[in-house]
């Protein structure tokens, strides 16, 4: 179980985490769903003790990460899969990881044989593919046999089968019983691997529900209404307490079927052009929900001053 | 003592202190043999241990790398995490980095010592007086607190490039240009912690003047076993400072 109260971090002028309150349950897999730079490496990083909190705390079990005895035993994670010295094997990565918690060298071994990396334990792990370097850390981070497991982003850049690898693991992992915490970007992967979501954007905190109820209220169905009588329209549609959206020359309108908003459009006499139900995409609500929170936004450069040089004009200049 | 062990591990599964090691032995022995070849007089003590800051210099190279390796690969992260007192996790890595130093600092000088009787048989090197031992053992001590110097400013500087640049170009090049400042210069010349590690080697109260035998005397106006004492701890201060730095920051 992990809990964050208040928790803060400010790097200069920007607050990479912004009051953050949320709790992780044993025996579930919890996403931690946020874009890039919504401080989802900077929470874990202080979750390990490893950045020191502006304000508020997070404990694990009850206790602050400094003040666990052999905390690899207790805490296993993989931040990134390329902090080992790629000139070090990884048995021997691994072996002095297990010295430092007194784990015994045979736990090695085991956590080798788990993650399928017996046959290259003696190679340098420098010489490793991000596929195996994941594994690696994933093995790492299974040393201790630790209750609480923290991932960041375990699935960026692999393959097909790596992912869908990653994905069992963990839930057989939350289904021994332990505390699995899993950052990504994707909402689309946690969908498939987390079955709760503590959503962050900016540093504060969206939402933290379960998956299901996340992915109901944001892929919620919309109709979008184009009509030369738009005002007349939305007059009506007013009334019956639907919500609306402008969207270019239409009205999205949420909480009503196509069928209905046809027939209250005929009832007042109102020309539709067209009308259209849309299914939102999982991706899209994300956007919707996080909108505002994106640290880098694209549009942000559109609509300030244009970029000095576009891909294309450094095409067409030949430079 | 599993600390100890942890870092011992980490030390000898890369390959960078072991070529250190080879390249500090190489020059420092190899120094001794080409003066006591060249030589036309018979080797003294003083002149077999003349290359020693050569083999000090890539010690500190060593022990800059053992630390700033971890910051750039972010094995650091992995050890403060398998070890949050971070006190404890640096002071184990500089425990076993200076008993490795002072070890390559021993072999170093005993196989000066050794080289130089080989090639010139004639010449007298056995260890009598407390000077003659202080001029060979003592370079383990001096290569131990280099080491720990080297791992301060590479615990506070964090990259490779930089904090290697920094120990090499300060005990290499800086403490003799400050002799050059006028006036002043030789008073501040005389505290540096370089010249007064040089003191407890080469100062002889025995015999003051050995111009032409060995290297030139420092200048320190310190006892020999008080340079110890003082090049030692500024090495210690340095570590404290680091150690704190490093428990404050962010890793």
């Amino acid at each position: 179980m992990i809990e964050a109260t208040g928790l803060t971090k400010r790097y200069g002028r920007t607050l990479a985490v912004d009051d953050l309150t949320f709790s992780v349950q044993s025996g579930r897999v919890t996403g931690f769903l946020g874009p890039n730079g919504a401080g989802k490496s900077t929470t874990m990083r202080m979750i390990l003790g490893l950045d020191a909190p502006t304000a508020g705390d997070v404990r694990i079990d009850g206790k602050r990460y400094r003040e666990l005895h052999h905390p690899l035993r207790t805490v296993g994670a993989l931040l990134d899969a390329k902090w080992v010295h790629p000139n070090r094997t990884a048995r021997a990565h691994l072996r002095w990881m297990a010295m430092s918690n007194k784990l015994p060298v045979s736990r090695v071994d085991e956590v080798l044989e788990l993650v399928g990396l017996t046959g290259v334990a003696n190679r340098r792990a420098g010489g490793f593919s991000l596929g195996m370097s994941q594994r690696l850390g994933i093995a790492t981070a299974l040393l201790g046999d630790p209750q609480v497991l923290l991932f960041d982003e375990p699935v960026n850049g692999l393959d097909p089968e790596g992912i869908l690898w990653i994905r069992r693991f963990m839930h057989r992992l939350a289904d021994e019983g332990r505390t699995v915490f899993v950052s990504s970007h994707l909402l689309s992967e946690m969908a498939l691997t987390a079955q709760e979501l503590v959503v962050i954007g900016r540093g504060k905190l969206i939402s933290q529900c379960s998956t299901e109820e996340f992915v109901a209220q944001a892929t919620e169905n919309t109709v979008l209404v184009r009509s030369p009588q738009l005002p007349v329209l939305r007059s009506a549609l007013g009334q019956q307490g639907v919500s609306l959206r402008d969207e270019g020359q239409g009205l999205v309108v949420s909480g009503m079927e196509s069928a209905q908003i046809g027939e209250l459009a005929a009832a007042n006499g109102v020309v539709l052009h067209e009308l259209s139900p849309q299914r939102g995409s999982l991706e899209e609500a994300f956007i919707q929900l996080t909108g505002d929170s994106v640290e880098y936004s694209a549009d942000a450069a559109a609509n300030g001053q244009p970029p000095a040089a576009a891909p294309a004009d450094l095409i067409a200049t030949g430079k | 003592m599993t600390l100890l062990a942890v870092e011992r591990i980490k030390l000898f599964t890369t390959r960078s202190p072991l070529w250190c090691t080879l390249v500090a032995l190489v020059v420092t022995v190899g120094f001794a043999a080409m003066l006591s070849g060249a030589s036309d007089k018979a080797p003294t003590i003083p002149m077999t241990q003349f290359g020693y800051s050569f083999g000090m210099v890539v010690i500190m190279v060593m022990a800059a790398l053992a630390i700033t390796t971890e910051y750039r690969f972010g094995t650091i992260k992995s050890t403060f995490q398998a070890v949050p007192n971070r006190s404890a996790a640096l002071l184990a890595k500089t425990t076993v980095v200076t008993l490795f130093a002072a070890l390559i600092g021993l072999i170093a000088a005993f196989g000066s010592l050794g080289i130089a009787k080989l090639i010139r048989s004639d010449a007298d090197l056995g260890l009598s007086t407390a000077y003659d031992w202080r001029a060979v053992g003592g370079v383990g001590l001096i290569f131990a607190g280099a080491a720990i110097i080297a791992l301060a400013v590479g615990i506070l500087v964090r990259h490779s490039a930089g904090a290697i640049a920094l120990v090499l170009i300060y005990s290499q090049v800086v403490e003799g240009l400050i002799q050059l400042i006028p006036t002043v210069g030789d008073d501040i010349h005389k505290w540096l912690p370089f010249n007064v590690a040089d003191k407890f080697l080469t100062g002889n109260p025995d015999t003051p003047f050995r111009v032409g035998e060995g290297p030139p005397i420092s200048d320190s106006t310190l006892s020999p076993w008080w340079a110890l004492a003082y090049f030692l701890g500024f090495a210690i201060v340095l570590l404290i400072i680091s150690l704190v730095t490093a428990n404050k920051r962010d890793a």
